[in-house]
């Protein structure tokens, strides 16, 4: 199958005096409101060199008609920078957590015998079809303090001098896009979707949602952000309320260590390396307490 | 007064440093994103940002070199003031960022490593690796998120900015969203709107932009009476990889390291490249510039290969246009080490190994110069007086712009690495104006109805849009004819009848939007009446974009009409060639007078740009030609130095440093 679509029928894109570009036959997982049913349907997309998951839900909001010809709604999904840098569009693609702006049709129809399959993120509640809500990722970051406590933004001339070594070592850490992979990757985060109780009030159920949050596990992503922080000669001087965030309720304890996160990251961040070093920063941290109390 | 509170539009860098400002002045700052802010377009950009720095000083650089490159690059089209205070702001900004935390590339010693960018001697660019915006972005997405911990920000992500609201008097007294999930909407009263909702990319269909650089927040603000300056100048990058979706960046360096760039002499030769012979293959920008060779300067190379492909018909492709870059011919060991990050990224999203195979390439629309018109106040030292309600704001009392969805820093072409700066910097510099800005228009309860009548009229509009199930016409298809006619018309090369044809064939679409059908009419993340109602709102600034072109007779920077080219100098004897010269001069002189003229529109009734000109404020350096491989550019240059020399000394007497113009 893929063999004939490198044929050179495609290479000019001239559809017109040659034969019909093969389709590719797409399964997606669609629900259409926040805590509905999902139901399956699928849809056929004519092959184009170079697709990329993105391009094929473009052509199947334009043409808004499954494989059968009924008329549907058009998939809804997250995409922006389509250059895997804005962490928008993650999805389970051929059941792998994965970006769909780098997910190439060709190579995915290799690995799932001439078909993709498209389902949302399965750890965060979805608001419609490939949609999730990935607020409590952003929550995550304000627990750990994920910033450089600076005085103001005021001219106080350079940062502190830091050498190429330690630079090196944070960058890949600060190259984090928030896309929740190793979050729907690891056994021990587990999906939160509180629903709306009769007569509460908006603000009672976010008061509710953020405290369900708080006490559920931080994530990868959060701790190897706390560990960059506590790296910065300036973030580290509130390292003491980092680690109280990391050894509270939901911090780095629940971790078991199955390394999914590491596997799963587009951007190869170390992530357990992150995690290794926020165990031994919490033990340390520990011990010191002991003796200060 | 009620508690101040500013709504800021997008969260891009302009939007999260004016924000991160105004909430540590005490402003509650409610903020709008159509995506969570750390996904803003900003995290796109990969060289660096421009600033003065210890070394480049002791090298002789100053920030007047640092302005002065900057309107050079620019071809003088922006008023001098606010670029200059930008440049001077310059070494402040790039320290505040590195105390942010962002990871800057080191010296040994451990301080910030600087690089080297187009349009200037010095090393003036501070980088983080291939991926400065996404650091610079996140730095100030996490002040931001900070401040909103501490109760000072709201934000407002998933929204969708619809309309100003203005009160009688035409002053603009907050706004009218959209929730992207629910699809409520919600007017936010606010004392001064601030626009950062960056640049337009979507309007040429596929380009460097994220998806989200619709453009239609500006255009919004277009429609409901801000002026748009310079809408023609569109900055295209040279190389691209296209992509069914999106145009990705080919880094300069891969021709630094020796790509050749080429196409088959027959039209989509349907060979496997590596079995086409050598004397069957056009390498078109060594036999036009056998100086130069694939080195050309970036316009000329842009040029050169849109034209290769439009107008001779010798794309490789022929449904998509692109000619090849082809790196094979050098050892594998030598471009992993010297390329090997950029060629990564083609084979993540090509899938296909350019060590092996030629790359696929195309110029693509890259950066917005042009943008909403707006006002400063020139301090006494020529440059931007802080904390005037003037700096920044719209030609609509009360609604503001910064970032690149205003046209004021960059003129007729931007300077690589100079985007990330004017961001950061407009962001930074209009909090204090916002804050004089509610004083002086202060609210003091604005009637309700006001904005209840602005909500009604959106959720009207809305609702027609839900209604139109019967339509003829797809608006993803309507999208991709709009992107392909600006592409082929309103890039690269520019010709007055092919434009006034588009400008045509654009209204005729805009017609025919009117019939675009809903795929979707439910009232539930949307997404299809969103596109929609953001594709309606393209045809503005694309109708600004192309009469703006069409009347601009000349040629400026990313604006290039080949009828109104200055060739350079051909004859060969002496005093002929003196002669040449000095006629060269007068037209120059005389384009000048003409041509250096802001290009403002206003959006007229029935939507038609009505456009003027506005002086630019040049006194601080006056023009000069721009003369990078032109023939004969050395004798242009004596002459006109001598002219300069003769002016100066004119002027001189009187101790001037020419005639002040009046900002408008």
């Amino acid at each position: 199958m893929i063999r004939a679509i490198d044929g050179d029928a495609l290479r000019t894109g001239d559809g017109r005096s040659r034969q019909a570009a093969p389709l590719v036959r797409v399964r997606i997982l669609r629900q259409d409101v926040a805590g509905g049913e999902s139901y399956w349907e699928r849809f056929e997309v004519p092959h184009e060199p170079n697709m990329n998951v993105i391009s094929l839900l473009q052509k199947i909001a334009a043409a808004a008609r499954t494989q059968d010809g009924r008329r549907v709604a058009p998939v809804a999904w997250d995409c922006s920078c389509l250059e895997e840098v804005c962490g928008s569009c993650t999805m389970l693609i051929n059941g792998r957590t994965r970006m769909a702006c780098s997910a190439l049709v060709d190579k995915l129809l290799e690995e799932n015998g001439g078909e993709v399959e498209l389902r949302p993120m399965s750890k965060f509640p979805v608001v419609r079809d490939l949609v999730v809500d990935r607020r409590r990722l952003f929550r995550s970051l304000e627990r750990v303090q994920a910033w450089v406590p600076v005085d103001d933004s005021y001219d106080h001339g350079p940062g502190p001098r830091i050498s190429p070594e330690q630079q090196q070592d944070a960058y890949p850490l600060s190259e984090c896009i928030s896309c929740g992979c190793c979050l729907e990757a690891c056994p021990q985060f587990t999906k939160i979707e509180p629903v709306l109780r009769d007569g509460e009030s908006d603000a009672d159920f976010e008061a509710r949602r953020r405290q369900a949050f708080d006490a559920a596990f931080l994530g990868a992503h959060a701790i190897s952000q706390a560990m960059l922080f506590n790296s910065h000669p300036t973030g580290g001087m509130i390292a003491d309320e980092r680690m109280e965030s990391l050894t509270g309720r939901g911090g780095i304890q629940i971790c078991g260590n199955a390394q999914n996160c590491v596997a799963v990251c587009p951007k190869r961040i170390p992530l357990t390396r992150s995690i290794a070093r926020a165990g031994r920063a919490a033990t340390v941290w520990a011990i010191k307490k002991l003796f200060d109390r | 007064m009620a508690e101040p509170r500013i709504l800021v539009v997008g969260g891009g860098l302009a939007g999260l440093a004016c924000t991160m400002r105004l909430a540590e002045l005490g402003v509650h700052v409610d903020l709008v994103s159509l995506v969570p802010v750390k996904r803003s377009h900003s995290v796109c950009a990969q060289g660096g940002i421009n600033s003065v720095n210890a070394l480049t000083r002791q090298q002789g650089d100053t920030e007047w070199k640092h302005f002065d490159d900057t309107v050079y690059g620019g071809d003088f089209l922006q008023h001098q003031p606010p670029v200059k205070e930008m440049a001077d702001w310059g070494p402040r900004i790039v320290d505040l960022m590195d105390r942010l935390g962002v990871p800057f590339n080191r010296t040994t010693e451990g301080f910030r490593d600087q690089r080297r960018f187009g349009g200037t001697l010095y090393k003036r660019t501070s980088f983080a690796g291939a991926t400065t915006g996404q650091q610079l972005l996140y730095a100030l997405d996490e002040q931001v998120r900070r401040r909103e911990v501490e109760g000072l920000v709201t934000k407002w992500e998933f929204w969708d900015f619809l309309t100003p609201v203005l009160d009688e008097r035409g002053r603009c007294r907050g706004a009218v969203c959209q929730d992207l999930v629910t699809m409520q909407f919600r007017a936010f009263q606010a004392d001064a709107v601030v626009l950062a909702s960056g640049g337009n990319g979507l309007i040429y269909g596929r380009s460097t932009m994220s998806m989200v650089c619709t453009g239609s927040a500006v255009s919004r603000a277009y429609q409901a009476g801000a002026w748009y300056g310079n809408g023609e100048f569109i900055q295209v990058h040279p190389t691209a990889i296209p992509g069914a979706d999106k145009l990705r960046l080919m880094s300069e360096s891969a021709r630094g390291e020796g790509g050749r760039v080429w196409v088959p002499r027959k039209p989509q030769d349907p060979r496997d490249p590596r079995e086409i012979p050598e004397a069957e293959r056009c390498y078109f920008l060594e036999e036009r510039y056998p100086k130069y060779g694939n080195l050309v300067p970036r316009d000329i190379a842009t040029r050169e290969i849109f034209d290769i492909c439009t107008n001779e018909g010798l794309s490789v492709e022929k449904d998509r246009l692109c000619v090849y870059l082809d790196l094979t011919h050098i050892p594998r060991e030598t471009l992993d080490r010297k390329l090997g990050g950029i060629l990564e990224i083609y084979e993540k999203f090509q899938g296909v190994d350019p060590r092996s195979m030629p790359m696929k390439i195309f110029p693509a629309v890259h950066y917005s110069m042009g943008g909403l018109w707006v006002d400063y106040t020139r301090s006494g030292d020529g440059g931007m007086l802080e904390g005037s309600p003037r700096n920044q704001q719209t030609s609509i009392p009360g609604l503001y712009a910064i970032g690149e969805c205003d046209y004021q820093y960059h003129g007729a072409n931007r300077l690589g690495a100079n985007s990330l700066l004017s961001c950061i910097f407009s962001g930074l510099f209009v909090a204090p104006s916002l804050k004089a800005a509610r004083e002086e228009g202060s609210r003091g309860g604005e009637p309700t109805k006001l904005f209840d009548a602005a909500v009604r009229r959106q959720e009207e509009r809305h609702r027609e849009l839900l209604s139109r199930t019967a339509g003829t016409e797809n608006p993803y298809d309507l999208h991709q004819q709009l992107g392909g006619l600006m592409t082929r018309v309103a890039t690269v090369v520019r010709r007055n009848e092919q434009l006034a044809d588009a400008y045509g064939e654009v209204c005729q679409m805009e017609e025919r939007w009117r019939r675009c059908a809903v795929s979707d009419t439910g009232n539930w993340t949307n997404q299809n009446v969103v596109f929609t109602k953001a594709l309606g709102d393209m045809f503005p600034v694309a109708k600004v974009i192309l009469k703006g072109a069409l009347l601009r007779d000349e040629c400026r920077g990313a604006h290039f009409k080949p009828q109104f080219s200055m060739p350079g100098i051909e004859a060969v004897e002496p005093a002929a060639k003196r002669a040449e010269a000095e006629r060269w001069c007068d037209r120059f002189e005389e384009n000048t007078r003409k041509w250096l003229k802001s290009t403002i529109a206003a959006c007229g009734p029935g939507g038609e740009p009505d456009i003027s000109y506005q002086d630019v404020d040049t006194s601080l350096i006056p023009p000069r030609p721009r003369l990078y491989g032109l023939v004969g550019a050395e004798v242009i240059e004596e002459v006109w130095k001598e002219r300069q020399a003769a002016r100066s000394a004119a002027e001189g007497l009187t101790g001037g440093v020419g005639v002040a113009v009046a900002a408008p």
